[in-house]
């Protein structure tokens, strides 16, 4: 009888089949994004989440390699003049937008300027003050934008002139603020430009779909130069502010890959999900602000260490925060290359040891049991700060025996109260911008103006953060800078409690990820086993 | 009848034009603004900002230059989400949360007004008890314990239901919309028993009865009628309320809709968005509250609008 049916040959074609269909299988990947973004516009945006969709949407002339760390982007190679005054970039030839064009010097020039033209109000634009007249311009002394110190010498090669020689200043590029926008695009369309039905990028992914407060959604950009190593063919970011429903999600199997982890789970996550939960350092810290405008904190310095070494931080890092943050005895985080982190004398000491000399300062400050210190630690509205404020104010009135008040205020308020000074001591944390300590460091010298927000003025300190701005050599300007820190943390205008961690939730399947202390982690070296 | 809507359309406008006006100083009364940040914004660029969105005019100035916007039916931009207009994000999230606002609304009417005439026709036996206790639980438990509560079951658990909104999903809209109906429901209940029990009471029905119609007939006929008065009085703003959103439903199933824009937009500071909810929500009540009253006039044959 004939064979009516060859059994092997579908069997072969199956296999063929499903071997085509696995090959050209989609990697799709959702992820995480915290709050909704501002805007999707790389010179106007400032958070977290804008950062995360920008880095995989664009390329600047360096970018942040698999472990954040700085790679070229756009430029292949570049040259610094023997005084470290002029940088020149040598674009790639492939480098394309989405749209086909070609990414061009031009393309910088015109971003740079976008960035410091007062017109486009951006809150970064100071971030390339080192270049030459990028300050004069944004701040309007010098009218003619075309000054800035940004030339296209030709279509590959760009020229960055600075005003003096800036070691951090290719840290700095990292920032998508300095990272390119298509011109036309942008003169065409005004503020809608980033909507995906007219959005040009030239990174890894592009905007396919941005449904605010539920989804957006980037796809492979077949014009990006790297494209072939790009594994994730389409990623879908969620924005979702509940810590607790994102967590939610990803046991569902709804995310791979989460924003945060809510801290009152941690102990059912160490437990049950411990691989998947990638904790890990970040270039930040969590403090307490001093207002040294006012009596008694702002004038004693005793005071200020006597509550700082009240403060058992290993009890608030292992039983309040739960997440593996460090304790911190300095300012400047832990993870500036060449830069040797700065402490306070008590770091080494025993929390026993640190508590008996809180008591001798207390009491050669003038105060004890008969003249009590009053306080009030300000925070903004959060059961964090609240759980951490409580626990310090128990430990002051232990150990001391000093009266803490705490309030709370929401945060546009808290901000107000900060900015006027309106409080004593106020909770605070602030996360680097780009991995050098002159970040964590100009914002408290005495002409910063609103950034310090602490009001600290010392002269041998701002003379010192000088010094090292037009330092070449980057050995003696970290030595110059950490000289600055070790006057700072003597003086001590803020206390700081403990260091920072990113915190994400990673399904097992996802690979590529690695920690990081800048927190950075593109979806172009991620991929789905 | 329509010289009864006429004045009522007509008295609308005054009234949405106290509301915006008293929206617009009172918001600004609050401590902050909206673009105060952690890393204070430099002096030049928030001048800068603040000409952009005309904040350097004077309250008077500006407080005309947005009702002549509004009268050309500009909204704004959104302070916060700066590549959108506020037109465009309530154009965007009305509609979503109208839809399952909508379908929580009509799904509450049929149960909690079937409940309500069963434990009224059923009044002080167990059946009834079970009614009104069931009704009391979903009066008093909050959305913020039922919605995260599903979402752990059904969710993570059972994993029979998506948790996050998806547009392609439709079943990713059951656990929101049942989540939204519940107390809805628990209330109509109540609201309907108690005006059922009344209404039965009532000399017509009484008269009904005697002239020997049949049971199905006076309740159908007769009772159910002018009973839905108080439902009715009641659905009208609630109507309004639960199509523009609730924040609580909203972020726990991230769904798009303008429920958290209340107050999101409060807490940031966004006045052109905090208006145009404003706005919406005080038409939509009136509107609401205008329709409740026209199916007045059918239900109960004693209401005369003339």
């Amino acid at each position: 009888m004939k064979k009516l049916f060859n059994w092997s040959a579908l069997a072969l074609a199956s296999a063929i089949a499903m071997g085509a269909a696995s090959a050209n299988a989609q990697q799709v990947l959702h992820r995480g994004l915290g709050a909704e973004p501002e805007t999707l516009d790389v010179q106007l945006s400032t958070g977290v989440s804008e950062a995360y969709i920008a880095t995989d949407m664009f390329e600047g002339l360096v970018t942040y390699g698999p472990k954040a760390e700085t790679v070229p982007g756009v430029a292949e190679r570049w040259s610094i003049s023997a005084d470290g005054t002029v940088y020149t970039f040598y674009l790639r030839a492939n480098a394309k937008w989405s749209n086909g064009d070609p990414v061009t010097a031009h393309d910088f020039v015109y971003s740079f300027q976008r960035l410091a033209n007062p017109a486009t109000a951006a809150e970064y634009a100071w971030i390339n003050d080192p270049i030459l007249n990028n300050e004069e311009i944004r701040t309007g002394a010098e009218k003619d934008i075309s000054k800035l110190g940004v030339k296209a010498v030709d279509d590959r090669t760009l020229q960055i002139t600075l005003k003096a020689s800036t070691p951090y200043f290719l840290a700095s590029l990292q920032h998508h603020a300095s990272w390119p926008v298509h011109k036309a695009t942008v003169e065409k369309y005004g503020n809608q430009w980033t909507k995906p039905e007219n959005s040009v990028s030239n990174g890894a992914y592009m905007i396919v779909e941005w449904i605010p407060q539920s989804r957006i959604v980037l796809k492979k950009n077949p014009h990006f130069h790297a494209a072939n190593t790009v594994k994730i063919d389409t990623v879908y970011y969620y924005p979702i502010e509940s810590q607790a429903e994102e967590f939610k999600r990803y046991q569902a199997g709804e995310l791979h890959v989460t924003y945060d982890i809510p801290s009152d789970q941690m102990d059912f996550i160490k437990k049950n999900l411990a691989s998947e939960a990638r904790i890990s350092e970040y270039f930040g810290t969590y403090y307490y602000g001093i207002n040294m405008d006012k009596a008694p904190l702002g004038q004693q310095a005793k005071l200020r260490h006597a509550l700082s070494l009240a403060i058992d931080r290993n009890i608030i890092t292992e039983k309040v925060t739960k997440q593996g943050q460090v304790p911190a005895y300095g300012w400047v985080p832990p993870g500036v290359p060449g830069y040797q982190q700065q402490q306070l004398d008590y770091a080494k000491m025993t929390q026993a040891e640190r508590e008996a000399m809180a008591k001798k300062l207390y009491a050669e400050a003038g105060y004890g049991p008969n003249k009590v210190l009053k306080v009030e630690i300000l925070f903004n509205t959060s059961e964090a700060h609240k759980l951490i404020a409580v626990a310090i104010q128990a430990m002051w009135k232990k150990v001391l025996g000093v009266e803490t008040t705490i309030t709370n205020q929401e945060w546009k308020v808290y901000l107000d109260s900060r900015d006027q000074g309106t409080y004593q001591i106020a909770r605070a944390g602030w996360i680097g911008d780009y991995l050098d300590a002159e970040n964590f460091l100009s914002m408290f010298a005495s002409n910063a103006g609103k950034a310090n927000n602490v009001r600290y003025k010392n002269p041998k300190f701002d003379e010192l953060l000088k010094k090292a701005a037009v330092t070449q050599d980057a050995k003696q300007r970290n030595l110059l800078l950490q000289q600055a820190e070790k006057i700072f943390l003597d003086d001590l205008p803020l206390i700081p409690i403990y260091f920072y961690v990113t915190k994400a939730m990673v399904k097992p399947n996802v690979q590529g990820w690695q920690d990081n202390v800048q927190g950075f982690h593109l979806t172009r070296y991620l991929s789905l086993k | 009848m329509f010289y009864f809507t006429l004045k009522r359309l007509f008295w609308a406008v005054p009234t949405l034009l106290l509301i915006i006006t008293i929206a617009f100083f009172l918001m600004r009364i609050a401590p902050g603004g909206p673009f105060s940040k952690e890393r204070p914004v430099a002096p030049e660029i928030l001048a800068n900002i603040n000409k952009v969105y005309h904040l350097d005019e004077s309250l008077p100035e500006q407080y005309l230059r947005y009702l002549g916007n509004i009268l050309q039916g500009d909204l704004g931009p959104s302070y916060k989400y700066k590549d959108f207009t506020v037109n465009e994000l309530i154009g965007l999230g009305f509609p979503v949360s109208a839809k399952i606002g909508g379908i929580a609304i009509l799904l509450a009417l049929l149960i909690g007004v079937s409940l309500g005439i069963l434990a009224a026709l059923r009044q002080n036996t167990p059946t009834d008890y079970t009614v009104m206790t069931v009704a009391m639980f979903g009066i008093t438990i909050p959305t913020f314990v039922t919605a995260p509560f599903m979402t752990l079951v059904f969710g993570v658990l059972l994993t029979w239901l998506p948790i996050g909104w998806d547009d392609d999903n439709w079943t990713s809209l059951i656990m929101p919309i049942i989540a939204l109906s519940l107390p809805q429901i628990a209330i109509i209940a109540r609201l309907m028993r108690g005006s059922m029990i009344e209404v039965l009471r009532s000399n017509y029905v009484r008269t009904a009865r005697a002239k020997g119609l049949s049971e199905r007939l006076a309740i159908l006929r007769h009772s159910l009628k002018p009973a839905m008065v108080p439902v009715l009085s009641y659905i009208g703003p609630a109507v309004a309320g639960i199509i523009t959103g609730s924040i609580i439903i909203e972020q726990t199933f991230n769904i798009p809709g303008i429920g958290r824009h209340f107050v999101q937009g409060a807490l940031n500071r966004d006045y052109p968005m905090v208006m145009g909810v404003t706005i919406l929500y005080g038409a939509l009540i009136v509107f609401f509250n205008l329709v409740v009253d026209i199916i007045y006039g059918f239900l109960d044959p004693k209401v005369r609008y003339d």
